[in-house]
C-alpha cells in the first residue's frame, strides 16, 4: 500500500487492524452493499513519478503560447514583484485551515486585517470582508446585499456599461434567487443617467450596480448618481478595479454604500483566469447584510492585541438558511498576494503603476488615430490603461497576425471595435512593434 | 519562534519605497482624467522597503499552524499533505503567464490540463461530466442546485420548489438552496446520523426538486440503505444530489455516480491534497449524470475528433458561475496529484484514511464517549470526554491541544450532540503520528481529572492565548484606520 504520500507499512496495516479488531481492509468496507462497490481500476493514467511530472506539464505547458498582451476584459498584466511568490511559498501561510482556532492563526488573522485594510483605504469604505470568490460573484453578492436591506425591493438595476461577463454571472444569481435584474442601457460608451432614473421612479429598486473603470476602459462621471438613488431608497454600489483607485475617484467620495470587483490587478498572474480575488467592502450602515468572514482586532486573556474571525452570526455555518450567503471560504491565499502587493508598492508605487499604465495607453491611443486607420469609438471619454478604438481593418486577421508574431492584440468587441489594455509591463518599443505589424501593407 | 507584534502600517516611514518600476518613457505630460473624476482622498498605504515586507510576511507566517507544522486532525476538512511537486507545477510560467481570453490556438495546453482533469474526475466519481468551474465547495453545491432547478424546469415542471436535507448536514447545505432559490425541507436523521428512510417517505411528492446528501454522513457513518433512498427519490422525480465534502474515504471503494447520485460537487481542497491556503482559494468542481450535461454552467470545455480543444456555450446551460475557468492554479495542483498517484494508488487512499480513522477510535474510545459504535469511515465523532464530572468541555480539550502542538478537531459539529468533536486524521499520517496524538488525548483526558484548571485554562503556552471574542464582534475593529483611533 506504500507510497510516498501514503505511509503505510503491510506491518502497520496488520498491526492496526488487530487494534481495530477486523480481520481485512475490506471488513472495514463490509457495511457497504456490494453493488455500488467499485469493481476494477479507475481508468485514469498510471502512477508517474517526479521526474515524468515535470516533462508531462513540461510538455504541456509547452502547447501555451506566452504573448506579449494588448488585451485587458478584466485581466491586466500587471507586474507581480518577486518577493510576493517567494513570500506565498511559505507553508505556514498555504498548508493552513481557515483560521478558526486563533491562537495558532495570527500570521493569517492579522494579514487579512492587514489586507481590510488596504482594501479599504483603496475605496474609502470603512468595512470590507476577507474576500470572496471573484469580481463577478462579488458583484452578485452586493445585489443580495442591497435586496436583503431593502424592504420589500427585490429590483435590481445594472448598468450595461458594466463587464458582460460580470452581468452574465450576476443574471444567473438573479434568476434563480428570484431577483428581478434590469440591465440600463448605455448611451455612447456610458451609463445613460436617464433610464437609471427612470428606472427609480418605479420605486420598487432596491439598488443600482456601475462600473469604473466602465467595461470600455472609459472613467465616468457618476455625480448626481448617489443622492439620486438615495432619494429613491435604493442603495448603489461600484464595480472599481482596485489598482486603479489609487489615482481614480473612490466609491466612498461617489458616495456608494457597497464597493466590489476584482483583485486581479494588484499584481496577481493571468493564470488562465484564476485564482483570483473579489473584494468587497461597505459602509458601516450595511456591514452587518455583507457576506464572508470578516476579521476584526481585539485581545487576548493577558491583554496582548490579536485578531480574531468574528461578525460569525451572519455566516452560514451558525444562520444555515438564514444566512446573508452560502459562502464559506474566501481566496485568503490570494488576499494575502495583493496585500504584499499593496504593501510593496505603498502610497506612491500605486499611483506609478497607473501613471505609467495610462501613458502607455494613451501613447497607444493616439499613435493608433495617427496612422489614419483607426478613430476613437468614443470621442472625448477620458480612459486610464484601456480604451477601444474602431477600425475598417480586419481585426480576427490583425490578431492572427499579430499572435504568429507573439503578441495578443486588443479585444475584438464586434462592429470594429477593438480594446486595447496597456500596463507597466509593456514598453515604448513593444508598443511601437504592435502598430508597424497591425498597420502595415 | 519570536514574539512579533507589529502592523505593516506599523513600519510604514514616509519616503521610504519597496518597488522599483522602469523609466516612463512616453513622454505625455498630463493626466488625462479630469480632477473631478480623480481621488481626493489621501492615499495611506505603507512606506516600506523590500526587507521590510519580507520580514514582517515571514514573521507573520510564524504565527501559523499549517499542515507542514503539525497534524492537523480538524473532521470534515481532510487536512492531508499538501505535495510539494504540485506547488511547483502550478507556478509554471507556461500557465501563469496565459491571459483568458487568448485565442484557443494559444491555449491548448490550458485547455487540455481543464478537459483532462475534468476526465479523470468523472471517471473517479462516476459521472458523465464536470464542469471545474466553480471556485469552491459552496460554490459547487449552489451551482449543482442550479443544474437540479435548470433541469425540472427545462421539462416545464416548475412546481419543484424544494429540496431535502438531513438535519445533520453542513451547514453550506441549506445556505446554498437558500441561495439556489428552493426552500430547505429537513429530513431527520437517526441516532446513527443516517437518513431516517420513514421520515423520509411522507416528505417526497411533486414539490420536491431533489435531496442533498453527504455518504459517508457527517459521524463519519456509511448510510446503508442508499440505494433505497435513490429508488424512493426518483420515483418521486427528485434528483440526488452528492456533496463532496465526504469523499475522501471512498477513493477506491465506492464511485458517487453508482449510488444513484445525479449531481456532486467535489471539494478539490480536500480530497484532492490542494492546499486550504487559509481559507483558500479552493475548487468545487460539479460532477452530473449524462442526462443533465447541457445544463451545466458556461464555458465548457470539448474535444473534437482531431484533438483538438475548443470552448463550448451552450444555449440549455443555467448560466455562468465564474468569471473564466475557475480556479486553474488549483486544477493544476489537483492532476498533478492524480498523476502522480494513479490508478496504482489512488485506490488506497479511502480504505489507508478509513483504517487511519477506525485506529484512533478503537484508541480512545475508553476515555472519550463515542455515541455511535461500528467501523466508522474517514472520521468519528466524539461526545467529549466519558467522564462528564470534570466540567472539562469540549472546547477546553481544544484548546488544550494547542498546547500540545497539535490542531483541535473540528468541534461543536455535527450538532446531533452537546459535545460533539469529530476527528478525521487523513490517509497521509503515519502510524507513529496517529500514536503520538492518542497518547496526547489520553494526557489531556487524565489532566481532565486530575489537575483540571489547566485544561479549562487553555491555552497556556501559545503565542497569545484566549482571545475577547465578544468584545471583537460588539465593537467591530475591521482596520487600521479604527484601530488607530481607538487607541488615541
Amino acid at each position: 500500500m506504500s507510497n510516498k504520500f501514503i505511509p503505510h507499512t503491510e506491518e502497520d496495516i496488520r498491526f492496526m487492524l488487530d487494534r481495530i479488531g477486523v480481520k481485512s481492509i475490506d471488513d472495514l468496507y463490509a457495511e457497504v452493499p456490494e453493488e455500488v462497490k467499485l469493481k476494477g481500476d479507475y481508468n485514469i493514467p498510471s502512477a508517474m513519478s517526479e521526474i515524468e511530472i515535470r516533462k508531462y506539464f513540461n510538455e504541456l505547458g509547452s502547447k501555451n503560447r506566452q504573448l506579449t498582451i494588448f488585451a485587458g476584459g478584466g485581466v491586466y498584466d500587471h507586474y507581480s514583484p518577486s518577493v510576493i511568490a517567494h513570500l506565498l511559498s511559505r507553508s505556514e501561510f498555504y498548508t493552513a485551515y481557515t483560521p478558526y482556532q486563533p491562537e495558532i492563526s495570527q500570521g493569517t488573522l492579522q494579514y487579512i486585517f492587514e489586507y481590510q485594510s488596504m482594501i479599504s483605504e483603496l475605496n474609502g469604505m470603512e468595512c470590507t470582508n476577507a474576500s470572496m470568490y471573484d469580481g463577478a460573484t462579488a458583484t452578485a453578492e452586493a445585489m443580495f446585499m442591497m435586496v436583503a436591506s431593502a424592504k420589500k425591493k427585490n429590483r435590481v438595476v445594472i448598468s450595461a456599461t458594466v463587464a458582460d461577463r460580470v452581468i452574465n454571472v450576476v443574471k444567473t444569481y438573479a434568476k434563480f434567487r428570484g431577483i428581478d435584474l434590469t440591465v440600463a442601457p448605455e448611451k455612447d460608451g456610458i451609463t445613460d443617467f436617464d433610464a437609471i432614473k427612470a428606472e427609480l421612479e418605479a420605486g420598487d429598486v432596491a439598488g443600482v450596480i456601475v462600473a469604473t473603470p466602465n467595461k470600455y476602459g472609459i472613467v465616468e462621471d457618476y455625480t448626481g448618481y448617489a443622492d439620486t438613488i438615495h432619494a429613491a431608497k435604493g442603495m448603489l454600489a461600484i464595480n472599481a478595479d482596485p489598482s486603479a483607485l489609487a489615482v481614480l475617484r473612490t466609491p466612498k467620495e461617489w458616495g456608494a454604500d457597497i464597493a466590489c470587483g476584482d483583485g486581479q490587478s494588484l499584481g496577481m498572474p493571468l493564470c488562465f483566469g484564476g485564482p483570483y480575488l473579489g473584494y468587497m467592502s461597505c459602509s458601516s450602515a450595511t456591514l452587518r447584510k455583507m457576506p464572508g468572514r470578516v476579521v476584526g482586532a481585539t485581545k487576548d486573556a493577558d491583554g496582548k492585541r490579536a485578531f480574531v474571525l468574528t461578525l460569525q452570526a451572519r455566516e452560514q455555518h451558525i444562520r444555515r438558511e438564514k444566512a446573508t450567503s452560502n459562502i464559506c471560504s474566501n481566496q485568503s491565499l490570494m488576499a494575502l498576494y495583493a496585500t504584499i502587493y499593496m504593501a510593496l508598492m505603498g502610497k506612491e508605487g500605486m499611483k506609478e503603476v497607473n501613471r505609467l499604465s495610462a501613458d502607455g495607453a494613451h501613447y497607444l491611443y493616439n499613435a493608433l488615430l495617427a496612422t489614419g486607420k483607426f478613430e476613437p469609438a468614443f470621442p472625448g471619454k477620458p480612459f486610464l490603461k484601456e480604451f477601444v478604438v474602431k477600425t475598417s481593418l480586419d481585426i480576427k486577421a490583425v490578431n492572427k497576425k499579430l499572435e504568429e508574431n507573439g503578441i495578443m492584440g486588443g479585444l475584438d468587441l464586434g462592429n470594429g471595435m477593438v480594446a486595447f489594455a496597456v500596463t507597466e509591463k509593456r514598453t515604448k518599443a513593444e508598443i511601437d512593434r504592435l502598430i508597424t505589424l497591425m498597420t502595415e501593407e | 519562534m519570536k514574539y512579533y507584534d507589529k502592523l505593516i502600517f506599523e513600519l510604514s516611514r514616509p519616503g521610504r519605497k519597496g518597488y522599483e518600476l522602469p523609466k516612463n518613457e512616453y513622454g505625455i505630460n498630463e493626466c488625462s482624467i479630469p480632477a473631478e473624476l480623480r481621488r481626493e482622498a489621501s492615499l495611506d498605504l505603507p512606506e516600506v522597503s523590500e526587507l521590510d515586507v519580507v520580514r514582517h510576511y515571514t514573521n507573520l507566517s510564524t504565527k501559523n499552524f499549517g499542515v507542514d507544522t503539525g497534524f492537523y486532525p480538524l473532521g470534515s476538512c481532510t487536512m492531508k499533505y499538501n505535495p510539494k511537486i504540485n506547488e511547483e507545477v502550478s507556478a509554471m510560467p507556461q500557465f501563469n503567464n496565459i491571459h483568458p481570453l487568448q485565442s484557443e490556438d494559444s491555449i491548448q495546453g490550458a485547455l487540455e490540463l481543464y478537459y483532462n482533469l475534468q476526465v479523470a474526475l468523472s471517471n473517479i466519481a462516476g459521472f458523465a461530466e464536470f464542469t471545474l468551474n466553480p471556485y469552491a465547495g459552496a460554490h459547487g453545491e449552489l451551482t449543482g442546485l442550479m443544474v437540479m432547478r435548470q433541469y425540472h424546469e427545462s421539462r416545464g415542471d416548475f412546481k419543484r420548489t424544494k429540496v431535502i436535507i438531513p438535519n445533520s448536514a453542513h451547514g453550506t447545505n441549506p445556505a446554498s438552496a437558500m441561495v439556489a432559490g428552493l426552500q430547505v425541507v429537513e429530513v431527520k436523521s437517526k441516532p446513527n446520523g443516517s437518513v431516517d428512510v420513514e421520515d423520509l417517505k411522507p416528505l417526497l411528492d411533486d414539490t420536491i426538486a431533489g435531496i442533498m446528501m453527504t455518504n459517508p454522513n457527517t459521524l463519519g457513518m456509511f448510510e446503508v440503505e442508499i440505494m433505497e433512498i435513490a429508488k424512493l427519490v426518483h420515483e418521486a422525480g427528485g434528483l440526488l444530489y452528492y456533496d463532496g465534502a465526504n469523499l475522501n474515504p471512498l477513493l477506491g471503494k465506492v464511485r458517487p455516480g453508482d449510488m444513484g447520485f445525479d449531481i456532486m460537487h467535489i471539494n478539490i481542497h480536500k480530497t484532492f491534497s490542494t492546499p486550504h491556503g487559509g481559507g483558500g482559494p479552493g475548487s468545487g468542481p460539479v460532477g452530473v449524470a449524462e442526462k443533465l450535461v447541457d445544463f451545466l454552467p458556461n464555458p465548457r470545455v470539448k474535444k473534437n475528433d482531431e484533438g483538438r480543444f475548443y470552448i463550448d456555450c451552450g444555449k440549455d446551460s443555467l448560466g455562468s458561475v465564474s468569471t473564466f475557468f475557475g480556479n486553474f492554479g488549483v486544477m493544476l495542483r489537483a492532476y498533478a496529484y492524480i498523476l502522480t498517484l494513479g490508478k496504482e494508488n489512488l485506490k488506497n487512499v479511502g480504505p489507508m484514511a478509513t483504517l487511519n480513522a477506525n485506529y484512533i477510535k478503537e484508541c480512545l474510545k475508553d476515555d472519550y464517549l463515542l455515541p455511535i459504535d461500528g467501523v466508522c469511515k474517514h472520521e468519528m465523532v466524539f461526545d467529549g470526554l466519558k467522564d462528564k464530572s470534570t466540567g472539562v468541555t469540549t472546547l477546553n480539550i481544544a484548546k488544550r491541544l494547542l498546547d500540545y502542538g497539535f490542531h483541535a478537531p473540528t468541534i461543536y459539529f455535527p450538532l446531533l450532540f452537546h459535545e460533539s468533536m469529530m476527528i478525521e486524521p487523513t490517509e497521509t499520517e503515519s502510524l507513529e503520528t496517529l500514536d503520538e496524538f492518542i497518547e496526547v488525548m489520553h494526557k489531556v483526558a487524565k489532566e481532565a481529572r486530575e489537575t483540571p484548571d489547566d485544561v479549562k485554562n487553555a491555552p497556556l503556552t501559545t503565542l497569545v492565548r484566549k482571545l475577547d471574542e465578544t468584545g471583537a464582534a460588539k465593537n467591530p475593529i475591521l482596520n487600521y484606520k479604527t484601530l488607530k483611533a481607538n487607541a488615541q
